[in-house]
């Protein structure tokens, strides 16, 4: 409010909670044998993001789901164009991919760099059966043919707008919302 | 933190926080070695050149299996087979380098100060990997990361450094950078290998062994370097063990998980026996698997920013 940026209210922590409950459902749904899927979050929230499905999924299946943790920051392709980087963070992928349905999750789709970079990284740990793509929001300006199979909420922005996921585990409180830069 | 430094050339220039951001860097990177494909695409492109005027194994080896997991090309330049030997200088052989557009110098050098001169030469990055008696950065930094891993932290840590402390770039990499981190440096060794006014590093000297292990968490053991000095200041090989040596006796009186680091390459029975070396308490070759993700952060941050700067010039 101090700052006079437009912000607008997307999902509240109820609507969250729903959407990844609907969007665990859809998983499950799509991969009758849950056995053979695994989760991969992308630092940082798709890995909180992840860790609620994986939780959502024990409940409905009484299974719990290998979840594994990637960085991409050694994968990305503009390291030599971007600005100062943030801290390389941990990438842990702790079980044998090959043959398995990976879900990677993200929470923001947006030009489909990451997802290309992580789907890099997937590769050099192992050949899975299929990888499928969850993300939370998806708002659009891809820069690569890349789309998500499995998506919270469709959310068209324009250029100077950005979206911001905020989730308890990292920020305190759950919410989406969007702010003009 | 970000970092700026387009060099790394001693541990003495670098703050607390640019030491903590190399260290959380290569706990990143420690996870690329142990995947089945040790290889990640960072530095694709990119050409590191390993210049070494003094002769070295470990530490070249170690720069070229970082490179190489990063994706850089590496070139390796022993001076003995090069021009050098006609009497090139060290700055026209950076020029050239740079010229042949090498992205980073990895440079070893018997002269203190070589790196930083070269360095200042050249808008590529150098990196010192030892120079004369001045510092071994990542030697430094790689015993730090492998008793941060085993302590938990270096804050409070009580590390003894062992041996020739006067010859030793090693040992004053390690001093730098652990007193910066808040451990508690006491260094041992005969009164003729203790540079004079090495207490205004913050270190406590002693020239009993047994004082050196009691109370310490770790002891980082140094290659008694017979081949770099005159003998005459040297004591008898023999003698040194006797009274220097790190023993199974001697360890007996030390905390029971006392860290025994060792720089190699390991001289036996003479500033440590075999069966410390290769005991329970020996991280020697983990200190070896941690050197390859430490100098794997190094290059890292150090070609981004490198990358900075060409665009600031195009």
């Amino acid at each position: 409010m101090s700052n006079f940026k437009e912000e607008t209210k997307i999902l509240s922590s109820d609507g969250l909670r729903r959407v990844i409950e609907r969007l665990t459902h859809q998983v499950l749904e799509k991969n009758s044998a849950p056995g053979g899927v695994v989760l991969i979050g992308i630092q940082t929230r798709g890995v909180y993001l992840a860790k609620r499905i994986q939780k959502i999924i024990k409940e409905i299946e009484a299974i719990e789901v290998p979840l594994g943790i990637l960085d991409i920051t050694f994968y990305r392709d503009d390291l030599t164009t971007i600005g100062p980087k943030p801290v390389v963070k941990e990438t842990q992928i702790e079980f044998d991919l090959n043959g398995k349905t990976v879900v990677l999750v993200d929470d923001v789709l947006f030009t489909g760099r990451t997802i290309r970079a992580a789907l890099d990284e997937i590769m050099d740990f192992g050949r899975p059966k299929k990888v499928e793509l969850l993300v939370l929001v998806d708002r659009g300006h891809r820069e690569l043919p890349i789309r998500a199979d499995f998506v919270g909420k469709n959310i068209p922005t324009s250029c100077r707008e950005l979206i911001e996921v905020k989730l308890e585990e990292v920020d305190g409180r759950d919410e989406v919302m969007i702010v003009e830069k | 933190m970000i970092w700026r430094k387009k060099d790394l050339l001693g541990l003495e220039e670098l703050s607390k926080e640019e030491l903590e951001l190399i260290l959380t860097t290569a706990a990143s990177f420690k996870e690329v070695s142990a995947r089945e494909i040790k290889k990640v695409p960072a530095l694709r492109g990119k050409t590191v050149v390993n210049l070494f005027y003094e002769p070295s194994t470990r530490t070249r080896v170690s720069f070229e299996v970082a490179a190489k997991r990063l994706s850089a090309d590496v070139i390796n330049i022993a001076t003995e087979t090069s021009s050098v030997k006609k009497g090139e200088t060290l700055i026209d052989t950076g020029r050239n380098i740079q010229a042949l557009k090498a992205d980073i110098i990895v440079v070893r050098h018997g002269s203190s100060g070589a790196a930083a001169m070269l360095a200042r030469h050249l808008s590529i990055s150098v990196i010192n990997a030892g120079d004369g008696w001045h510092e071994h950065p990542t030697q430094g930094l790689l015993d730090i990361f492998t008793l941060k891993e085993k302590l938990g932290k270096i804050e409070g840590a009580m590390v003894s450094v062992v041996g020739d402390i006067a010859h030793s770039r090693v040992a004053r990499s390690n001093i730098w950078g652990l007193t910066k981190l808040g451990a508690k440096v006491t260094v041992c060794a005969p009164a003729v290998l203790i540079p004079p006014a090495i207490e205004q590093m913050g270190v406590r000297i002693t020239y009993d062994i047994d004082e050196a292990l009691a109370n310490a968490d770790a002891i980082n053991v140094l290659r008694m370097q017979f081949e770099r000095d005159e003998k005459a200041v040297f004591p008898e090989q023999l003698e040194y063990f006797k009274k220097f040596g790190v023993t199974k006796d001697r360890l007996k009186k030390a905390k029971k998980n006392i860290i025994v680091m060792h720089p190699g390459p390991i001289n036996r029975g003479i500033e440590i026996s075999n069966e410390v070396a290769d005991g329970a308490n020996s991280v020697i070759l983990e200190q070896v698997t941690n050197g390859i993700a430490v100098r794997m952060a190094v290059l890292f941050l150090v070609s981004q920013v490198q990358d900075k700067r060409d665009e600031v010039i195009n």
